[in-house]
């Protein structure tokens, strides 16, 4: 009873949210709210007892994903009611897109109307154990797949934002760190009324 | 049936209530013990004249924020605004929850611990964010982007730190991890992770010599300078929780949680949780003792030392303890 009390709350909320985020006109808004969403889909998770993706949808979406993503739309100085003025251009496109999904959707809730058989069976396995046993046995190139797109993706953005600029001045820090006493500080008396040049020293 | 599930319920409230106020306590004299050490090593005194050697001052100071004005900047986003300290405190709090004080004492012992922590811990980066940009102010919301990228680039090296210790205990239950320490502490084997992992919880809690988001000589205060009165305090609390917090995680990590340092006579009749809060407290004396010894780190410095030198330092430990431990045939048995 309890729990299926948390599904609603928690369904309700995901749905909510994710509402407002195509809904509120303050685009941070709108990120927070994804956020909130990405959280209650955590608390789905957790609900199907896979406790695993839970956390790491908290870890890797909310915890750093999002928080990049938050911090571009910070910065951004976007203008909104410029871009609302396309908006209506767009809604047949957008209405099409949103049907096929719907479409789709319910065509996935007639054919699998059964979707709690389709979980794996509970072998008395944790699900940590149980997808790294499958992960790293049957789905490994595909698993590594993954990982060099990723490996690509982020070669790519390196590579499109790197740039060396001339006239800036870097510091080395193995030369640093190399410095001695001897070759960077210098003692010297100097007499009154007279500079550290004309001491001679 | 009925009667059961209500006494279930006040149980756990009672169980919470039993971890939340000690810990409220403890953030308490943690000022009190930062103020005063910093004191000491510096040849001051340190506020010693509330109540006996200063024991009052931490209540002084909590009736001062009390009583004054709440402020909402005129600029800001009140909703966000508001709710940020609040987010902050609540997860400093949220996380004890799977924390074992002792065998068998945790209120949850999930299977997930210390993935519960991780992620409890990198959203502890929202408050500040949320904060810094809801004030709507410069210095504000310049502390707020430092300290996002600073915890962002930080926890990434520390999950790999993780990633070792887990591969020496086979399992992601609190417990289990400091069950696996009986034989040796884990900060001996693992000593150079043990170091830095303690250098990112420094940064990860935004504290000296990495306080760049705070950075009171070019940024005021950071993202709390529009704070006041009692959404400060939730900053301040949130704070010092988070570094109780980090030395929980340090303690359970690498020094054996609630087991005695040697398991002979005098040292076993000591209850576990009493040598938890001894370790926790040895943690955050490090962490005093650094705050009053070193220099601000530069920003490019602290960004250089995160990417470039102690996450390829981790990802390479990482492969050596594992490939030690397929070596001389020590993999741990799966837990789960």
């Amino acid at each position: 009873m309890i729990s299926s009390g948390f599904f609603y709350l928690f369904a309700l909320v995901t749905c909510l949210s994710g509402l407002m985020v195509i809904s509120s006109r303050n685009p941070v808004h709108s990120v927070l709210f994804l956020i909130l969403a990405f959280f209650n889909a955590a608390g789905l998770f957790i609900l199907l007892n896979a406790e695993f993706l839970a956390m790491l949808l908290v870890v890797v979406y909310v915890g750093a994903v999002a928080v990049l993503f938050l911090f571009v739309v910070m910065m951004l100085d976007i203008n909104f009611s410029e871009l609302r003025e396309g908006f209506q251009k767009y809604r047949p496109l957008g209405l099409v897109i949103g049907g096929i999904l719907i479409a789709e959707l319910i065509a996935t809730f007639f054919e699998y109307s059964d979707m709690s058989t389709k979980l794996p069976a509970q072998q008395g396995v944790h699900n940590t154990r149980a997808l790294g046993q499958v992960i790293y046995t049957d789905y490994i190139y595909l698993f590594q797949l993954a990982g060099l797109i990723l490996l690509v993706a982020m070669v790519g953005a390196i590579a499109l934002t790197l740039r060396r600029r001339s006239g800036v001045r870097r510091q080395v820090i193995s030369e640093q760190n190399s410095r001695t006493r001897q070759e960077t500080i210098r003692l010297a008396k100097v007499q009154s009324g007279k500079g550290a040049e004309e001491t001679g020293q | 049936m009925e009667q059961v599930w209500y006494i279930e319920l006040a149980w756990m409230i009672a169980k919470i209530i039993a971890v939340v106020i000690p810990l409220l306590i403890g953030v308490a004299y943690l000022t009190l013990a930062e103020r005063r050490v910093i004191g000491f090593m510096q040849l001051r005194k340190g506020p010693n004249v509330v109540g006996p050697f200063g024991l009052l001052q931490p209540f002084a100071d909590a009736l001062k924020l009390m009583a004054k004005e709440t402020i909402l900047p005129a600029g800001a986003d009140k909703t966000v605004f508001v709710i940020a300290p609040m987010l902050t405190f609540v997860l400093a709090l949220v996380a004890w929850a799977v924390i074992p004080f002792g065998e068998g004492l945790v209120l949850a012992d999930v299977n997930v611990g210390i993935l519960y922590l991780f992620a409890i811990s990198s959203l502890g980066v929202y408050g500040v964010i949320m904060a810094g940009w809801a004030s709507n102010s410069k210095y504000a919301f310049l502390g707020a982007l430092r300290s996002a990228a600073q915890m962002v680039s930080y926890e990434v090296s520390m999950g790999l730190v993780i990633i070792n210790v887990l591969i020496c205990v086979g399992s992601l239950n609190l417990s289990l991890i400091v069950e696996a320490q009986r034989d040796i502490w884990f900060a001996l084997p693992l000593f150079p992770m043990f170091a830095v992992f303690f250098i990112s919880t420094l940064a990860e809690t935004n504290r000296a010599p990495f306080d760049l988001p705070e950075g009171e000589s070019e940024l005021v205060a950071g993202y709390f300078v529009e704070y006041s009165s009692m959404s400060f305090a939730l900053f301040f609390l949130g704070e010092y929780a988070n570094m109780i917090l980090m030395s929980a995680m340090t303690v359970i990590l690498f020094l054996g949680g609630w087991l005695p340092p040697i398991d002979l006579f005098p040292f076993n009749l000591i209850p576990g949780p009493i040598w938890f809060i001894l370790k926790i407290c040895l943690v955050l004396f490090v962490f005093l003792w650094v705050r009053a010894t070193t220099p601000r780190y530069r920003y490019d410095q602290l960004m250089r030392l995160g990417w470039k030198i102690f996450l390829p330092f981790s990802l390479i430990y990482v492969v050596l303890t594992a490939g030690f431990l397929v070596a001389t045939d020590r993999l741990p048995a799966l837990g789960g």
